[in-house]
């Protein structure tokens, strides 16, 4: 088993008609992701890339059954997209989408609060389950199936988690990129508990970064509840305090939120810290 | 996005949060006007830059008569203000602004911001102000008050007195206090705003509450919605390059080294730093150059890496999912023949059309060094730069 999409998890594509809804929903056809139909408003009725298109995504749930959307819409449309997924009942929402004001997301999730949906982003690169179903704009090809669950806050460093534990053999049971935004959806504890409880997934990457507090949470989680191989990558050492690192989140501010003090949180919680970003593979090699 | 005092101190005037009677003054003899328009007996000269810490540095002078505004308005306008929050360069001093002085009785500490933790807004207060806050909260936590807003229900009441009566305020001054957090809040909401601080929000002997300083800073991903946000930028208290690389869509960040990067990915371009530094180096710059990449803003990218001549050697570090590697190496061509590259690059491309990018790269006869390992080429690029 995976976590989160299988090979039966039926998708539809929110701004499926755009320029990044066309190509991405292309490359997840092309990867065998059981992707069902789309939505863009005015645009129901119509055929796009061989699939039905829907007006909202409450007709697109009740035409195809899907139960997982993904959404690339602009930044000031995407909180809407978000909330008409959670209304139609959408199970899992993947929100790729770059540039989200954050007070729109704080109201997002206040309003998602009870309601049972996963978000997964805003500002990622989505999830995949190598060989399955891939929701996002990961290049499927460099994944394999295996047994490492790796979760992490960048788009990149998942990729070049992937492509070690591939290098290594062990391919990976499903790869979760949680974003880089301040305020999100699933965060590291969310995942980690899958993971642990995933007969398939033997090891767990987890890869971080400056700013905020989920990977001093995420330690004190494995500590009580991960019985897992674990092997942590913290992305930003070197970066300046008090300057935004490309993520809206990576920010060091009141000397909070420092690679220095997640490294500590997360040693001390006895789990294998690499130093370097290209000693991710061989380390999860060597715990297992 | 960050702006200037006072013109912070024109939001909270709309917002009806009272500040000092002051105005903002770009030269000495306007600067001498403007005291003799407050009126009064007293004044402070405050240098308008991007940064705290100014009163250490004499960012901040009293002055008894409005010939010593002006003489020392003279001595500010034109220099550059070093503080501990602006590097060695430090910020150049444009414009000022002019208070009048009030008798303080004493000095408080509110602010507002998005709590990433509980993803409330929350007001943080202090009767310990005009102190740095990250001191007090770690010294003294007791003596700071934390309130998070809950968005559906909004700012209430109780919360304001749960503040007021913390911060030792009677009387009227409750109300008042009240008055000035729901300003805060409304001007939070309407602007986007990330971060409010009042540091510090005086009591004067007559009891009257009054923001003696401002700073806000807005959500960048928000600012396109607001023009008048967007009209309030000083480019000037900004980072030259940083502001270029804005315009063509990079995120780009001046840091001290001499190894120029140029990455894909925010997070890889972090990781590739921490890289060149622990294989001995210094990374120069922080450079994502985004997903949906091109030709140009590949060449701009390296173009602006190599405007800052303590570069010594170039590390460029591509995984290439939705960037394809071709891209990168055409774009570096353009680049090279734009700008005569004489110092040492090194380039690992991995993922999407990497045999591509490579082959065009080592058809052009560069001081390149072709990596398909990225523990190797930080090694190689740190060797590089030192023998330079």
């Amino acid at each position: 088993m995976s976590i989160l999409i299988d090979k039966n998890t039926k998708v539809i594509c929110q701004g499926f008609t755009g320029k990044q809804g066309t190509f991405h929903s292309q490359q997840a056809l092309d990867y065998g992701t059981l992707l069902v139909g789309g939505v863009t408003p005015e645009r129901g009725g119509e055929t796009h890339l061989g699939l039905p298109v829907f007006n909202t995504v409450q007709d697109a749930v009740d035409g195809t059954g899907a139960t997982a959307s993904v959404i690339y819409v602009p930044p000031f449309y995407a909180a809407d997209a978000i909330l008409e997924a959670v209304d139609a009942g959408i199970k899992l929402i993947v929100c790729i989408t770059e540039g989200i004001p954050i007070l729109q997301m704080l109201r997002v999730k206040a309003a998602m609060a009870g309601t049972g949906a996963l978000l997964i982003g805003p500002n990622c690169p989505g999830v995949i389950t190598p060989g399955a179903c891939k929701i996002g704009i990961m290049p499927g090809k460099i994944h394999l199936p295996g047994s490492i669950g790796i979760v992490s806050r960048s788009g990149t460093l998942t990729y070049e988690s992937v492509h070690q534990t591939t290098a290594q053999g062990l391919g990976q049971s499903t790869c979760v990129g949680i974003g880089g935004d301040p305020i999100h959806g699933m965060n590291f504890v969310d995942v980690l508990s899958r993971f642990q409880a995933d007969e398939q997934t033997k090891g767990i990457v987890m890869v971080g970064e400056i700013g905020g507090g989920e990977e001093e949470d995420a330690a004190e989680y494995i500590k009580a509840h991960v019985t897992k191989p674990v092997v942590a990558y913290i992305a930003g050492q070197t970066a300046p305090p008090g300057k935004r690192m490309g993520h809206a989140g990576a920010i060091v501010t009141g000397g909070k939120g420092t690679a220095e003090g997640k490294v500590a949180a997360l040693k001390a919680a006895g789990i294998e810290v690499v130093s370097s970003p290209t000693d991710i593979g061989v380390a999860m090699k060597g715990c297992l | 996005m960050n702006i200037h005092e006072y013109q912070a101190k024109q939001l909270f005037l709309h917002y009806a949060i009272p500040v000092p009677d002051g105005k903002q003054a770009t030269t000495p003899e306007s600067a001498e006007q403007v005291a003799k328009e407050l009126g009064g007996d007293g004044w402070v000269v405050k240098a308008q830059v991007h940064a705290g810490g100014r009163g250490k540095v004499g960012g901040v002078k009293l002055a008894k008569t409005p010939a010593e505004v002006a003489l020392f308005s003279r001595e500010m306008l034109g220099k550059r203000l070093v503080t501990k929050q602006t590097g060695a360069e430090g910020l150049p001093i444009n414009s000022l602004l002019i208070e009048k002085t009030y008798p303080i009785k004493r000095e408080l500490y509110l602010s507002i911001l998005v709590d990433r933790g509980t993803e409330r807004i929350i007001f943080i207060a202090s009767a310990a102000g005009g102190m740095d806050i990250e001191t007090v909260a770690h010294e003294t936590p007791e003596q700071i008050i934390s309130v998070p807003v809950h968005p559906a229900a909004g700012l209430q009441g109780y919360q304001c007195r749960k503040v007021a009566y913390a911060l030792g305020l009677k009387g009227s001054q409750i109300k008042a206090l009240g008055k000035i957090m729901q300003g805060l809040y409304d001007l939070f909401l309407a602007k986007d705003a990330s971060q409010i601080e009042i540091n510090p929000l005086i009591e004067t002997d007559s009891g009257e509450l009054m923001a003696l300083d401002a700073k806000i800073n807005f959500d960048d991903n928000a600012v396109e919605a607001h023009p008048d946000i967007r009209a309030m930028k000083d480019a000037d208290q900004e980072d030259e390059k940083e502001n270029k690389a804005q315009q063509f869509g990079l995120n780009y960040i001046t840091l001290e080294g001499n190894i120029g990067c140029m990455v894909n990915g925010a997070g890889l371009a972090m990781a590739t730093m921490d890289l060149v530094k622990l294989k001995g180096g210094l990374p120069a710059n922080f450079l994502d150059v985004g997903g949906g990449t091109s030709v140009e803003k590949v060449c701009e990218a390296f173009k602006l890496i190599l405007s800052d001549h303590s570069v010594k050697a170039v590390l460029v570090n591509i995984f290439g999912g939705i960037v394809q590697c071709d891209i990168i190496a055409a774009g570096i061509l353009a680049a090279v023949e734009q700008v005569h590259v004489v110092i040492p690059v090194v380039v690992r491309l991995e993922g999407t059309n990497a045999e591509q990018g490579r082959a065009l790269l080592s058809n052009m006869g560069l001081n390149l060094y072709a990596a398909d390992d990225l523990a190797h080429a930080a090694e190689q690029v740190v060797a590089l730069a030192e023998a330079a």
